[in-house]
């Protein structure tokens, strides 16, 4: 037996169609209910769980030969797990790939959500680690989904309250929960807070992969998404202080790299398409050179 | 082994290109609700089923998605013969049972309530219709809001049930239990998944 | 000027070649063969095939091979080939009755019909580093029973027919299938069984060894364990009866456990079942001990302890699950790490001009509302 496939010998996009099939209906389910779980028969990946296995199965459930696509983790085409998600679908769907956030039909991504706001017809695919989120107030699935069911969330409030009580601030920096359309409170993956308010009525189709957890969920176009918060407490995103060093933006999230060891900083941006981008167009940063 | 030899016939001739397409096309449409797309069906089913209806059919369904049919899809075998071949999915014996039902004798349609509404704690475990319409234009406007539509959206089905209002308004009512729909003539399809509220209709 | 780090695609080509160097080793040692690591890592490709889910042993050696001797590893290669196979159908139940036994005994009776068959077990060597295995001594064919490997009657049969083990109840309609469907808890003990019998060796064997050291004791006894092949039948419709496709190699675990009864049953014992692909006892002794406590509820037990716990359990005996996710913690966060550091560094500066005590002392009036953003 001959168990070194080349990708010729798998199927379109490597999944087999039963399984596309299987993904394709929870896909439906989920738009029909936005910030709902759906339940779906995960499949081994040939990557590892944790590494993007839900959203690579989302992706490939609904690629086709005329969609191109953009890969990015930590915002950047160009870390190591995307450059391998990238190659995966380059060699098992020969479908053209993209790092231009506006060139993009589906970019999958891990951890952030383009600087340059989506548009209409345009799918953003999530990987996630842990879909609920209320995962870490109560371990137990039974207990979750009845919660769901009945609405109770608050003991997200409570939890959220308490960090406030504690710490003067509340202390979720990141897969900051949301609540969808009134009604199901959604994990939004773990993107830094300062990427939640742009879930929310968003033009772009949202779809969230959890491979290990099996679930998948999704926000259409224009569904109101509100990240949870109090009268006296409310959501604030990040800021920065100093614009992106390289391309000079503002109001965008930034990365702190580290100089050398004598405390030396700068701050450029995450989302690296966003950057390069800016940077074409003559803008600079203090540390960016000279405009071309 | 089938009826006709018809049932062996016009399937998808690029089964996996093919089925992509279609269900991106429905997928865009349950994206955006109460808006007619376009759907090139690229099927030939035997008659009275549609060829926008069995396109679906042959994208969505499987051994593990049942699919009920109503009385006059159900009295044609070459039909039923068409799916199973194509498909591989079995018939299901009553609306509750089923994960799609194809309906195309809208008078004599169960109310959606007896379809599979899903539980609250897995409201996904519902009935998805199909239902295939003479026109998805020229009849009584109704308009939507909700999830996928900006401000709202106006449709004009022909050929939908007198108390199919009142019915939608109820399956809003059961959220997040509630059933899915998919409108088909012809040549397009549009969706109305259980989250679009319908806020204004004609007579 | 600074250049942000560009290069993943280039690091990751390197990466690989340097991996598939290592793996290599020195070139002036022959490379192993797969009929080498199937014969002679015999125990380590059982464990390949039955948590991989692939019973074909072939694989599982080039597994090993390619993962360089890391066996969750070949694990994982193994169950992402599995996936991408065709799914014809389930075989009929095998029966484990009618197993060529190599190796079968039995802790519960001093002797019994088939007798104690030690078969090819470490049990009883003393385990001393042997040096004459540095080279390769000549090793005499093995001793066996005369004439071929036969079926002995299980001891669960023997208690069965005194009516003193709970009954066996056949297997009806259609069973689960962990591959097809998300898990949705409590499982039927069919699911339960499936997850256990590809679940961690050593996850399982921590939990079974818990029970025993008295969280939720069971008061087990090695009921039997037996090791041997099985024929494989599959039922075909057109022919209308089923055919044998093949034969594997199984370890069968019944562990017997105390139970006093209840208004609806009599004082009988009940069961821990372990079932495995290949030669697998610790696997198959530990899966029965974890089965039998995750059961507590069907008996009326009270759930105290981690193994009775399906959820608990199940949702962390798969290795390759626990293993991605445990190591996808070395991919990139630093965008996730930085929304940390910032509030982080807010919260420091905020304690040193001292306003840093609690903000609320008093209990919050909880007053919710989500922020329109």
């Amino acid at each position: 037996m001959n168990a070194h496939h080349q990708a010729s010998n798998y199927n379109f996009a490597y999944l087999d169609e039963q399984t596309k099939r299987m993904i394709r209906r929870a896909i439906l389910k989920a738009i029909a209910i936005p910030g709902y779980q759906v339940p779906f028969a995960s499949r081994e990946m040939p990557m590892p769980y944790g590494w993007g296995t839900g959203g690579v199965q989302v992706t490939a459930a609904i690629l086709g030969p005329e969609d191109v696509l953009k890969v990015i983790d930590q915002g950047a085409d160009d870390t190591t797990n995307a450059v391998s998600i990238r190659k995966f679908f380059q060699r098992v769907a020969d479908v053209e790939t993209t790092t231009k956030t506006a060139d993009a039909t589906i970019i999958q991504t891990r951890h952030r959500i383009p600087e340059t706001p989506l548009r209409l017809g345009q799918v953003l695919v999530y990987q996630v680690p842990i879909p609920e989120p209320l995962r870490f107030l109560e371990p137990r699935e039974t207990e979750t989904r009845k919660m769901h069911a009945l609405e109770e969330y608050g003991l997200m409030h409570v939890k959220l309250y308490e960090d406030i009580a504690r710490n003067g601030h509340i202390a979720t920096t990141y897969a900051y929960p949301v609540k969808v359309e009134g009604r199901y409170v959604m994990d939004p993956s773990p993107t830094p807070k300062f990427d939640n308010p742009k879930m929310h009525m968003s033009e772009a189709l949202q779809l969230f992969g959890a491979g290990r957890e099996k679930r998948i969920y999704a926000l259409p176009p224009y569904t109101e998404v509100v990240s949870l918060d109090f009268e006296d407490h409310p959501f604030e995103v990040q800021r920065f202080d100093k614009p992106c060093a390289l391309c000079g933006a503002e109001a965008v999230y930034l990365d702190e790299v580290v100089l050398d060891d004598r405390g030396g900083r700068m701050f450029v941006c995450s989302d690296t398409d966003h950057c390069e981008t800016r940077r074409v167009e003559g803008h600079r940063g203090e540390m960016g050179g000279e405009a071309a | 082994m089938f009826a006709q030899p018809s049932a062996l016939e016009g399937g998808f001739a690029r089964p996996v290109m093919d089925a992509q397409a279609v269900f991106r096309t429905v997928m865009d449409a349950m994206a955006r609700p109460a808006r007619v797309v376009p759907l090139n069906p690229m099927v030939t089913p035997p008659a009275p089923l549609s060829p926008a209806a069995a396109a679906i059919a042959c994208t969505l369904f499987d051994a593990d998605a049942d699919f009920w049919l109503d009385s006059r899809l159900a009295s044609h075998g070459a039909v039923v013969d068409w799916l199973v071949f194509h498909t591989g999915a079995r018939s299901a014996p009553k609306p509750v049972d089923a994960a799609f039902a194809l309906v195309t004798d809208i008078a004599a349609m169960p109310p959606l309530d007896r379809f599979a509404q899903g539980t609250q704690e897995y409201p996904d475990r519902s009935t998805t219709l199909v239902m295939q319409l003479p026109s998805l234009a020229g009849g009584s406007e109704m308009t939507f809001q909700g999830p996928g539509i900006k401000g709202h959206a106006s449709i004009a089905p022909r050929g939908l049930p007198a108390s199919f209002a009142d019915q939608w308004r109820a399956n809003g009512e059961r959220f997040p239990r509630g059933v899915d729909v998919i409108l088909a003539d012809a040549e397009a399809v549009l969706c109305l998944p259980r989250s679009a509220r319908l806020v204004n209709a004609e007579g | 000027m600074y250049v942000a780090v560009k290069g993943g695609e280039a690091a990751i080509d390197n990466a690989h070649s340097l991996l598939a160097d290592r793996r290599r080793g020195d070139r002036s040692v022959p490379s192993l063969t797969l009929d080498q690591i199937a014969e002679q890592l015999a125990l380590g490709v059982d464990r390949v095939m039955s948590e991989g889910s692939l019973y074909d042993r072939r694989l599982a050696a080039l597994a090993i091979k390619q993962s360089r001797g890391d066996l969750i590893e070949a694990i994982f290669l193994v169950r992402a080939y599995r996936t991408t196979l065709p799914r014809f159908g389930h075989s009929e139940p095998v029966d484990t009755g009618a197993m060529a036994v190599e190796r079968r005994i039995s802790a519960c009776y001093k002797d019994l019909p088939g007798g104690q068959l030690l078969g090819p077990t470490f049990d009883y060597t003393h385990r001393l580093l042997d040096a004459e295995l540095e080279g390769d001594p000549e090793i005499p064919a093995g001793a066996t029973r005369d004439g071929p490997p036969e079926a002995v009657t299980r001891i669960a049969d023997i208690l069965g027919a005194e009516g003193l083990i709970e009954e066996d109840f056949p297997a009806t309609g259609q069973p689960g299938d962990i591959n097809q469907t998300p898990m949705e808890f409590p499982l039927s003990r069919a699911m339960r069984l499936q997850s256990l019998s590809r679940g961690d060796e050593g996850f399982l064997l921590a939990l079974g060894y818990s029970t025993q050291r008295g969280y939720a004791r069971s008061h087990p006894f090695a009921g039997e364990i037996r090791i041997g092949e099985v024929e494989v039948e599959v039922f075909l419709p057109e022919l209308g009866f089923a055919v044998a496709v093949g034969r594997v190699k199984l370890t069968e675990c019944q562990m017997v456990n105390q139970f006093k009864g209840s208004a609806k049953a009599p004082p009988q014992f009940t069961r821990g079942y372990g079932l495995v692909f290949g030669q697998s006892e610790r696997k198959a002794m530990a899966m029965a001990l974890c089965d039998r406590a995750l059961r507590a509820q069907e008996f009326g037990e009270d759930v105290v302890a981690p193994a009775q716990d399906e959820e608990f359990v199940v949702s962390h005996c798969d290795n390759v699950q626990a293993t991605g996710f445990v190591e996808h913690l070395k991919l990139p966060h630093y965008v996730d790490f930085q929304a940390e550091l910032g509030l982080v560094r807010t919260m420091r500066a905020e304690y040193e001009a001292g306003l840093g005590a609690p903000a609320v002392e008093t209990p919050p009036t909880i007053e919710i509302r989500e922020a329109a953003e």
